[in-house]
């Protein structure tokens, strides 16, 4: 092989630089996202083509409600800054506020879990169940249920993955050794916050 | 994300909530259903960009990651189009309207 390579002159292939040099992690956690997003892409594309193809699908902002979800939008976007916040923290080597603000974000995942429990309570009283809907096509429901429980899945890990981000930073010698596995637990505490945005969108504003 | 640099996440905050209540706003417009879904579209998307940018630092890495974090939203995208004509294959399949009634008497 060498002998080929100086006897046609061809040119060594200059080695590859890793996408994240700084951790692997990071781009094992950007690799798991890009096929979890494939799976929430997969069931909001085919909800809207269920929605598309059925005649009686109702029309979701009317039935319902935004503003329980509107609030738990904003309540997410904010347990999101707490993410990032807790993260400068880090890097700043205060470990104290570091650990506050990841237990800030974690009560925003739970106080959302929370909501999103009372809402699903309030409109399986009126009707609104899985395999039935008192306005319409059947698949709202369902759809309505897999999607937001499918998410709801995400931010009840999302906690969960939190809490043990508080016992790493807790554990590690120095503040700054547990950088990275804060930022890839943000990374997906982000990414459960940009899904919402658009599962907010196809299921509530449409 | 390289070197420890922080955006500023204030104001990353606060076009997000701005963006949502122009959002919830867009719903009330009488533009009609294709020019405020295409409103709405946009604003999330925009919404989803910021969040990938500068929460998850996106726009500080490596070109080659944000072309794999894009790759989802191309293939959902595509989706949509290769679902579509299987739903219009039988027209309005879904209308539960049209679903005859079990006889009264029918007992199990």
């Amino acid at each position: 092989m060498s002998q080929a390579l100086t006897t046609h002159g061809a040119a060594i292939e200059p080695a590859e630089s890793p996408l994240t040099p700084e951790s692997w992690g990071k781009l094992g956690m950007w690799m798991f996202l890009a096929g979890d997003a494939v799976g929430f892409g997969t069931l909001l594309a085919g909800y809207g083509a269920m929605r598309a193809t059925s005649a009686d699908w109702p029309n979701p902002f009317e039935v319902l409600g935004i503003n329980l979800t509107a609030a738990m939008t904003f309540l997410l976007i904010c347990s999101s800054v707490t993410m990032v916040k807790a993260l400068e923290w880090l890097s700043k080597g205060d470990r104290s506020k570091a650990k506050m603000f990841l237990a800030f974000t974690a009560l925003g995942g739970a106080i959302f879990v929370g909501l999103q429990a009372y809402e699903w309570t309030h409109l399986i009283h009126r009707g609104l169940h899985i395999n039935g809907n008192p306005w319409g096509a059947t698949l709202f429901g369902t759809s309505f249920f897999i999607i937001t429980g499918f998410h709801g899945m995400h931010v009840t890990a999302g906690v969960f993955y939190l809490l043990w981000a508080i016992s790493v930073v807790s554990r590690r010698p120095q503040p700054q050794a547990s950088y990275n596995f804060v930022e890839i637990t943000g990374l997906y505490w982000h990414f459960v916050d940009l899904v919402w945005i658009m599962v907010f969108t196809f299921m509530y504003l449409l | 994300m390289a070197g420890h640099k922080h955006p500023n996440y204030m104001a990353i905050f606060w076009y997000l909530a701005v963006l949502t209540v122009i959002e919830i706003g867009v719903v009330f417009l009488p533009f009609g259903k294709f020019t405020n879904g295409v409103l709405l579209c946009a604003l999330a998307v925009t919404k989803a960009a910021m969040v990938a940018m500068y929460f998850m630092h996106l726009r500080f890495e490596t070109r080659t990651l944000g072309m794999i974090a894009v790759t989802p939203l191309a293939i959902a995208t595509l989706l949509v189009f290769v679902l579509l004509p299987d739903g219009f294959a039988v027209a309005k399949k879904t209308d539960d309207s049209k679903k005859v009634a079990p006889p009264a008497t029918s007992k199990h």
